[in-house]
């Protein structure tokens, strides 16, 4: 099996290679076309700002490879959220895979920080993403901007408000937690995503 | 329901785990993977490494161990000690760190703070606060290792720093480290309650009621701690399961 990392400007790649690697999965980290059109599975990371990550995405025709891909691919974080139709993170058109809106929480509360750092419970799981996955898990979140709740929602997370803590569309599969720093749970959704 | 965090600290010195008491007084508690890939297994929430090692080979050695640790343990880890330049964040994030921590480096040139959070995120911006109080019942900021005294209040800064664009303060009372007698409640308290951003509260964690309080009247968001952990003093699964039972929502 082929696994590749979209290599782009954005942080936290090193940290989801790793995490394959301690399951015993070698994966390529990469930019190139080809390479990602013929591999089996596709993670897209990301920890960074909306914009400057899709205009990067657009000077490399990455933004079209990726919608187009129809093998399963995997969105963690910002690669998530790039995923969704709109960011109000500086007004960015994303990839539009997800119908799903991204903004920034917002609260008047003070003892409610933002950005969200933490552990955070995950529930009503669904999709062959979360088996053996158990409700409430808890998964860890770094992350200022959330997507809303829609059609595609597999996994809710409360901050604030409910939102998804995970989308899914055919092939495509969005996480906004990191599964790589998630410990037992996380690495239990990496193998779950690379047995679809 | 975002949880509150459990952290042990980790200092380094030329690759091993060190712990001072008032920050002096270095004894040796081990190595440092095999500690963090224990505390992960224990259900520690994040891991902190901060390196006091004074070599000019330090930045190499600790880029090799964050990159070793990156590999062994599945939660996130913040590294921090004598970073200053957009370089040095860029290999230590390259080599697998989470988060980094700066100090008197940021507060000697604070303009780092805001092109940190430009190039790499506020998410990975950890500002570290040696704080002080003196006779005048003012909390001070220290520098260098708790080493020298400056004139700003730990509030000011505090605030100029999170307007700056960093993620998370740690927030260490120079006044309870090391003494096991529990956390600096108000300063903490008086932080929290200010920012925006979340706190982590450093310094006196003796017993499990002390996590109690921090978390409680203290108003943390996350408590770190050294020694009771690496001396086994406080195991972290009841250090849990106790604040579980007290209605602190802990991930378990």
């Amino acid at each position: 099996m082929k696994t590749v990392i979209i290599k782009y400007n954005a942080g936290n790649i090193q940290s989801v290679l790793y995490a394959l690697e301690r399951l015993g999965v070698s994966a390529m980290v990469t930019d190139s076309i080809e390479e990602i059109n013929t591999a089996d599975k596709v993670i897209f990371p990301g920890v960074g700002e909306a914009s400057t990550a899709m205009q990067y995405l657009r000077e490399r025709n990455l933004d079209e490879l990726i919608k187009n891909l129809k093998q399963p691919v995997l969105g963690i974080c910002l690669g998530m959220q790039l995923m969704c139709m709109h960011s109000t993170e500086n007004n960015t058109s994303c990839l539009g895979i997800f119908e799903e809106q991204v903004k920034q929480f917002e609260t008047k509360e003070p003892a409610i920080k933002i950005p969200q750092i933490g552990w955070n419970s995950i529930t009503s799981l669904k999709t062959p993403l979360f088996k053996g996955i158990a409700e409430n898990s808890f998964a860890y979140f770094v992350h200022g901007y959330y997507a809303a709740k829609g059609k595609h929602t597999i996994a809710t997370t409360h901050y604030i408000q409910d939102y998804s803590s995970a989308l899914q569309k055919d092939n495509f599969y969005g996480l906004q937690f990191h599964p790589e720093k998630s410990a037992k749970a996380g690495e239990q959704i990496i193998q779950n995503f690379l047995a679809l | 329901m975002l949880t509150k965090r459990i952290i042990p600290c980790l200092d380094i010195k030329d690759g091993r785990t060190v712990k001072g008491v008032n920050f002096e007084e270095l004894r040796d508690a081990g190595d440092p993977i095999e500690l963090a890939a224990f505390y992960a297994n224990e259900g520690a929430d994040e891991l902190v490494f901060l390196d006091i090692t004074a070599t000019v080979e330090k930045r190499k050695t600790l880029s090799e161990l964050v990159n070793k640790i990156a590999h062994k343990i599945n939660i996130p880890f913040t590294v921090g000690g004598g970073i200053q330049t957009e370089e040095d964040v860029s290999i230590l994030l390259q080599n697998g760190a989470d988060k980094i921590s700066i100090n008197t480096a940021a507060f000697q040139n604070p303009d780092i703070i805001n092109r940190f959070a430009k190039n790499f995120g506020s998410q990975c911006v950890v500002l570290a606060i040696d704080t002080k109080l003196e006779a005048d019942g003012n909390w001070y900021v220290y520098l260098k290792g708790g080493r020298e005294k400056t004139n700003s209040l730990t509030m000011d800064w505090a605030k100029k720093a999170v307007d700056l664009g960093v993620g998370e303060i740690l927030l260490t009372s120079m006044n309870h480290d090391g003494t096991k007698q529990g956390f600096a409640l108000d300063i903490t308290s008086t932080l929290s309650s200010a920012l925006t951003v979340p706190i982590i509260a450093s310094g006196g964690g003796g017993n499990a009621a002390h996590f109690y309080d921090v978390f409680t009247t203290g108003k943390a968001d996350a408590a770190l701690a050294a020694s009771i952990f690496h001396y086994k003093e406080v195991a972290i699964p009841h250090l849990k399961k106790y604040l579980n039972e007290k209605g602190i929502a802990v991930r378990i």
